[in-house]
C-alpha cells in the first residue's frame, strides 16, 4: 500500500511540474493547484497510513494520527486562497499585458528596465 | 551625567539645525554649537578620573544575544581622540559660519557635520568592537553625505562615491575581521578581547583576521595602495576637508590600528605589512603633494604622508614609537585643520586655489600669511613647533629599530627623505602663495578675512606653539595614559624640545636643507612628471567601476532573462542534483515499517488519480478538459482521505474542490480558451525530464517516510483532546484549541488573500470574449429555470447542514472550516443560477465586513482569555442543561470556530463575487434574440 500511495503522490507530483513548467499562465495554476493536492498527500502521509482509524475519540483502540490531519485541513484553505490569488492575477496580468504568457516579452522589456 | 550622552547628543542633536531650518544662520550656528559644547562639559567631567589611569565605562543592552552592547568607554586612548573631535569640531562649525556662501544650506551642512562627529565619536569611545564597527560604517556614510555636501557639482559625487565605495569595502573586511576575533576571543567586549591577546596571535586564524583589519584600517586612513580616494574627496567644502582630514575620518584608520595593537601587534607579520605600507605611504603621498598645483590637493597628498609615517610608528610599535605616534596624531591634527582653514580663506578671499595663479599675497593678507607660516612650519618640522618634536622622535625611532636585520640602515635614510619632501612641500605652500614676485590678478581681490573666520586658525597655531614649548605641562598626561592604553602596561612620558646634538638632529638639518633645495629645483621635477599625466586615479577608479558593473549588468542579463520557465527549471533542476545522489540507494532510504496490504479500493482509487493526474497534464491545451480532469484529481485526493482515516480533511477537500473549480471556470472566461503550442519538442522533452525526475524524488522521500517507523507527539492531543478540550474530534480540537494560535493564522492570511484579490480586481479591464470557442455567441437563456428551482431548493437545506456540521465539529467530523465551505459553495451556486444583480437585491451583506468580523470574533475569543488571567487563546468548556434538548457542551473553542466560520465564508464569497461580478457586467447582451 505504502509504495501504490508514495508512487501515486510521485506521478501526481510529476505531472504537476510539467504543467509548471508550461508557458501561458493557465495551465501554470492548474499545475500550481494539483501541486498543492500532492504535497497536502504528501504532508498528510506524514502521519503514516491508518485504514479506519478516523481520531474520533472514543470510537476505537488505534488512531490515525491527528496532528498532520489538522495542519493539512488548513493547508488545503490556505491552498485554496493562492490558487484564487494566482489565477486571479493571471486574469489582471492578461488584461494588463494583453497575453497570458509567463515569459517577459521583448516589446515590453524597454519599459520594465 | 552619562558618557553615552557624548554620543547621542551629537546624533541626536543633528535634528536640531534642520527644526531651525527657518532661522538665521548665526541663530543656527550657536545652536550647532551648542551640541559639542554639551559634550566637552560632560567630557570633563570624566577627564580627572581618565587622567589618574581609571577607565569609566557604561553600557546598555543591545542586542546581547548576536554579543553586541552599547557599551561605550573612555579610556586615555578614546579621550585623546575625544578631545580631538569636540575641539576641532566646535572650531570648524566656527569656521564654516564665515565659510559657507549665502546660497548654501547651512542646516544640512551642520546637520550631516554633527552626525558624522556621534559616529567618530562612536567609534572611539566603543567599548564593543562590533558596536565599534556600526559607526565605523556610520562615518562612511555620513562622510558621504558630507564629501557630497555640493552635489550639483560632478566632481563632489563622484569624490564622495569613490570614498564611500573604498572605505565601505574596507569596512566589509574590517567587519570579517572583528567577527573572527570575537568568535576567538569568545565575546566582543574590549576587555574579554585584551584579555585573549595571546590565544589570538596564536591562532590559526590570526593572519586572515590581521589581514582583514588592516584592510579596513588601510581603507579608512588612505594608506597605499588605497590612497586614491582622499585627493578626490577635496571636492568637499573647505570645512569638511578641514575636519575629515586632520583629526577625524582617515585617522579612524590610525585609531583602529592603535586600539587593536594590544591584540594584534608585536608580531612579524604586523610588523613587516604595517612599517612598510606606512613607509610607501608617506613617500608616494609626499611626493605627489610636491607635485600638487592645487592648494587643497597639497594638503590632501601630505595628510597621505602624514598618515603613513603614523602608521609606520604603529607598526615599529615600541613603547616609544607609539608615544610618537600618539603625539604625532595630536600634532597633526593641530596644524593639518589650520592649514585647511587657511587654504579654504585663500580660496574664499581670491577665487582660487591654483598655486601658478597665486603669488604675493603677503602683502594682502598679513594676518593670514602669518599664521599660514606658523602652521606651515609645524608641519615641515621646524623648531620651535610641536611639528619638530614629533618628527625629531619619529627620526630617532627609525633610527633605533633593528627589525629588518642587516637591512635596517634604508629605513632612516628614506625617513629623511620624507621629512624632506615635507619640508619642501611645507615651503611651497608659503612661499608660492604669499611670496613669490609681486601680487597678481585673482579673480577676486583678497584680503584678510572677518577676523572670526581666521580665529580658529589663530587658535590652533597658538596651540602648535604652546605645545612645542611646554610639551610636558600640555600633553604628557593625556599621552601617558593614551600610550598605556595602546601599550597595555604604563607609560611615563618625557618630552623636549631640545635633545642635545645627537643624530635625529643631524637628520632634520639635512632634511631642511634638503627641502629647500628640492624645492629650488621644482621646475625639473614637474617636467619629469609631465611623462606620467593621464595616470589619474579617477578615471582609474570609474573605469574598474565602470567594468565590474558592465561585468555584472551582462551576468544579470545572462541570468534574468524574464522567463519564468527558466527560472522554475532552474530552481527544480538544483533540487535534483542536490537530492538525487542521497535518496538514489532505495535500500537506505526503505525503513523497517511493514506494509499495509492493498486492497481494491485504493488500487482502483490510484489508477484512476494517475490516469486524471496524465490527462490533466497531456491535455492542457484544451483548458476546459484540463479542468475536468482536474477536477477528477480532487475529488479522488478527497476519497483518499476518506479512506486513510481523515474525515476532517475528505470534507474539506471536497468543497474547496468545487470552489476552486467554479473559480477556475470563472477564470477560464477572460483567458483563451485554448494553448497554441508554443513549446518546441525539445523544451517538451526537457520538461519531462525534469518533472519526471521530480516526481521520482518526491515519490522516494515518500516512500522513506511512510516505511519508517516513528513516534508522534500526537498522543499527547489523542489523551487530552477530550479531558482538556471538551471535544471528541481530535483533529478539530487541536485546530481550535491546541493549536488555535497557527489557525487564527491561516485565516488571516486567508482574509488577507481574499483583500489583495479585492484590490487586484479593481479597475481590471479584463480581456472579453464575445462568444464561445467554436464562435458560437452566448446562449440567450441566462438563468436555467431548472438550476435556479434547484438552487432555491438547496439553500436552506445546505445551510441547516452547515449549522449541524458545524455545531458537531467539536466531537465529529466538521468545523468551522467545512461548515463555511458548505454555505459558500451554496451561495455561489445562488449566483449562479440567479445572477448578481438578483443576488444584491436580497442579500445585501457586505462579505469583506463579514471576514474582517470572522477574524475580529477570533482574534477577541482568544483576547477574551486574558481576562481570567490565562495566556492567550487559553479555552475553556462547561456543560449546559438546556430543557427539552438536553445536557449540551459549550466550549469557547465554538466561539473561536465561529470565527473561523465567518472568515472562510467572507473570504469565499468575497473571492467569487467580486470576481463574478465582471463577468455580468462585461457580458454581451443577446435577450431579445
Amino acid at each position: 500500500m505504502e509504495t501504490l500511495y508514495s508512487v501515486t503522490v510521485g506521478i501526481l507530483t510529476a505531472c504537476s511540474v510539467f504543467l509548471i513548467l508550461r508557458g501561458r499562465s493557465f495551465p501554470v495554476v492548474v499545475g500550481i493547484t494539483m501541486l498543492s493536492y500532492a504535497v497536502n498527500l504528501f504532508l498528510f502521509s506524514t502521519g503514516r497510513l491508518t485504514i479506519d482509524g478516523a481520531p474520533i475519540y472514543g470510537t476505537q483502540e488505534t488512531y490515525a494520527d491527528p496532528l498532520p490531519q489538522a495542519l493539512v485541513l488548513t493547508a488545503i484553505v490556505i491552498g485554496f486562497a493562492m490558487t484564487a490569488y494566482s489565477i486571479i492575477l493571471a486574469v489582471r496580468a492578461r488584461g494588463e499585458i494583453g497575453t497570458d504568457e509567463v515569459n517577459q516579452q521583448d516589446n515590453s522589456t524597454e519599459g520594465n528596465r | 551625567m552619562n558618557l553615552l550622552f557624548i554620543i547621542f547628543a551629537p546624533f541626536f542633536g543633528a535634528l536640531l539645525p534642520l527644526l531651525f531650518k527657518q532661522a538665521s544662520r548665526p541663530i543656527k550656528t550657536g545652536i550647532t554649537l551648542l551640541v559639542p559644547l554639551f559634550c566637552l562639559v560632560v567630557l570633563f567631567q570624566y577627564v580627572p578620573a581618565t587622567l589618574a589611569g581609571e577607565v569609566p565605562k557604561q553600557m546598555v543592552e543591545w542586542l546581547p544575544g548576536v554579543g553586541l552592547d552599547f557599551a561605550v568607554r573612555l579610556d586615555g586612548l578614546s579621550l585623546l581622540f575625544v578631545g580631538l573631535i569636540l575641539g576641532i569640531g566646535v572650531l570648524i562649525i566656527g569656521y564654516a559660519h564665515y565659510y559657507l556662501s549665502s546660497n548654501d544650506d547651512e542646516s544640512r551642512f551642520y546637520s550631516c557635520l554633527l552626525l558624522f562627529m556621534s559616529s567618530m565619536l562612536g567609534i572611539v569611545m566603543a567599548d564593543n568592537i562590533l558596536l565599534m564597527w556600526v559607526f565605523w560604517e556610520l562615518t562612511s556614510i555620513s562622510s558621504f553625505l558630507l564629501i557630497g555636501y555640493w552635489f550639483h557639482s560632478s566632481d563632489a559625487r563622484r569624490g564622495a562615491r569613490m570614498a564611500l565605495a573604498t572605505t565601505g569595502a574596507g569596512g566589509l573586511a574590517l567587519l570579517a575581521g572583528l567577527l573572527i576575533i570575537g568568535h576567538i576571543a569568545g565575546g566582543y567586549q574590549l576587555d574579554t578581547v585584551f584579555a585573549a591577546a595571546e590565544q589570538i596571535k596564536a591562532h590559526a586564524y590570526y593572519v586572515p583576521a590581521l589581514i582583514l583589519v588592516l584592510l579596513g584600517a588601510f581603507t579608512k586612513s588612505a594608506q597605499f595602495p588605497f590612497q586614491f580616494w582622499l585627493p578626490h574627496a577635496m571636492a568637499a567644502p573647505t570645512p569638511v576637508s578641514a575636519y575629515l582630514h586632520s583629526a577625524t575620518m582617515v585617522k579612524a584608520g590610525i585609531f583602529l590600528l592603535a586600539r587593536f595593537h594590544p591584540v594584534l601587534a608585536e608580531t612579524e607579520l604586523w610588523f613587516t605589512l604595517v612599517t612598510l605600507t606606512g613607509l610607501i605611504t608617506m613617500l608616494v603621498g609626499a611626493y605627489f603633494a610636491l607635485l600638487k598645483h592645487d592648494l587643497k590637493g597639497l594638503l590632501a597628498f601630505s595628510t597621505v604622508s602624514h598618515l603613513g609615517l603614523i602608521c609606520m610608528l604603529l607598526g615599529i610599535g615600541t613603547q616609544a614609537a607609539v608615544i610618537a605616534a600618539l603625539f604625532h596624531i595630536i600634532n597633526h591634527a593641530l596644524f593639518k585643520a589650520a592649514l585647511f582653514m587657511t587654504a579654504g580663506i585663500i580660496d574664499h578671499e581670491s577665487g582660487t586655489r591654483d598655486m601658478r595663479k597665486l603669488q604675493g599675497l603677503m602683502s594682502l593678507m598679513p594676518i593670514t600669511a602669518t599664521l599660514a607660516m606658523i602652521v606651515a612650519a609645524s608641519m615641515a618640522g621646524i623648531p620651535p613647533f610641536n611639528g619638530f618634536m614629533s618628527k625629531e622622535l619619529f627620526l630617532d625611532q627609525a633610527l633605533q629599530q633593528h627589525l629588518f636585520g642587516g637591512l635596517s640602515w634604508f629605513i632612516p635614510i628614506l625617513a629623511t627623505v620624507g621629512a624632506m619632501l615635507s619640508v619642501a612641500y611645507s615651503i611651497r605652500f608659503i612661499h608660492d602663495v604669499f611670496f613669490n614676485g609681486d601680487y597678481k590678478e585673482t579673480p577676486k581681490k583678497p584680503h584678510d578675512p572677518p577676523r572670526m573666520m581666521s580665529a580658529p586658525v589663530a587658535l590652533l597655531g597658538f596651540l602648535c606653539i604652546a605645545i612645542g614649548i611646554a610639551p610636558m605641562t600640555m600633553v604628557s598626561g593625556l599621552l601617558d595614559q593614551a600610550a598605556a592604553a595602546v601599550t597595555g602596561s604604563p607609560v611615563e612620558v618625557k618630552l623636549s624640545l631640545w635633545h642635545g646634538f645627537n643624530m635625529p638632529l643631524l637628520m632634520s638639518v639635512v632634511a631642511v636643507i634638503g627641502g629647500i633645495l628640492i624645492y629650488l629645483a621644482r621646475d625639473q621635477l614637474f617636467t619629469f612628471n609631465r611623462q606620467f599625466d593621464g595616470q589619474d586615479a579617477k578615471h582609474n577608479f570609474e573605469r574598474i567601476v565602470q567594468k565590474t558593473s558592465d561585468a555584472a549588468a551582462n551576468f544579470y542579463e545572462r541570468l534574468d532573462t524574464g522567463s519564468l520557465q527558466r527560472y522554475i527549471a532552474f530552481v527544480l533542476i538544483s533540487v535534483i542534483v542536490v537530492l538525487l545522489p542521497s535518496l538514489s540507494d532505495l535500500s537506505v532510504v526503505t525503513g523497517g515499517k511493514p506494509q499495509l496490504p492493498v486492497d481494491m479500493v485504493s488500487m482502483v482509487g490510484a489508477i484512476i488519480l494517475i490516469s486524471a493526474a496524465f490527462a490533466t497534464a497531456t491535455l492542457h491545451r484544451n483548458r476546459f478538459v484540463m479542468l475536468m480532469m482536474l477536477s477528477v484529481v480532487g475529488l479522488v485526493v478527497s476519497l483518499a482521505f476518506a479512506h486513510f482515516s481523515a474525515p476532517d480533511l475528505a470534507m474539506t477537500q471536497l468543497v474547496v474542490e468545487v470552489v476552486s473549480i467554479i473559480l477556475m471556470i470563472l477564470a477560464l472566461f477572460f483567458m483563451p480558451q485554448k494553448t497554441s503550442r508554443a513549446s518546441s519538442g525539445h523544451r517538451v522533452f526537457r520538461d519531462i525530464i525534469i518533472a519526471s525526475f521530480i516526481g521520482g524524488i518526491v515519490a522516494t522521500l515518500n516512500f522513506a517516510i511512510l516505511t519508517s517507523p516513528f513516534e508522534s507527539i500526537s498522543d499527547f492531543f489523542l489523551a487530552n483532546a477530550k479531558s482538556g478540550g471538551g471535544g471528541t474530534n481530535v483533529v478539530n480540537v487541536i485546530l481550535v484549541d491546541f493549536r488555535g494560535f497557527d489557525t487564527l493564522g491561516e485565516i488571516t492570511v486567508l482574509a488577507i488573500a481574499a483583500a489583495g484579490i479585492h484590490k487586484l480586481l479593481n479597475k481590471l479591464k479584463p480581456f472579453m470574449p464575445s462568444s464561445d470557442i467554436d464562435g458560437r455567441p452566448w446562449h440567450r437563456i441566462r438563468h436555467p429555470l431548472m438550476l435556479t428551482t434547484v438552487a432555491n431548493i438547496l439553500l436552506p437545506m445546505a445551510m441547516v447542514v452547515a449549522a449541524y456540521i458545524f455545531l458537531r465539529g467539536h466531537n465529529l467530523p466538521g468545523g468551522g472550516f467545512i461548515a463555511g465551505l458548505i454555505v459558500a459553495s451554496a451561495m455561489i451556486l445562488q449566483y449562479i443560477a440567479n445572477g448578481v444583480d438578483w443576488m444584491k437585491e436580497r442579500f445585501s451583506v457586505n462579505y469583506q465586513s463579514l471576514m474582517s468580523f470572522g477574524v475580529l470574533i477570533a482574534a477577541l475569543t482568544g483576547l477574551g482569555s486574558w481576562l481570567f488571567g490565562k495566556p492567550f487563546l487559553t479555552s475553556w468548556f462547561t456543560y449546559l442543561d438546556w430543557p427539552v434538548v438536553g445536557k449540551f457542551e459549550f466550549a469557547t473553542a465554538l466561539l473561536f470556530d465561529l470565527g473561523v466560520f465567518l472568515t472562510v465564508v467572507g473570504a469565499t464569497m468575497m473571492i467569487l463575487s467580486n470576481f463574478g461580478k465582471m463577468t455580468t457586467r462585461h457580458r454581451p447582451t443577446h435577450e431579445g434574440h
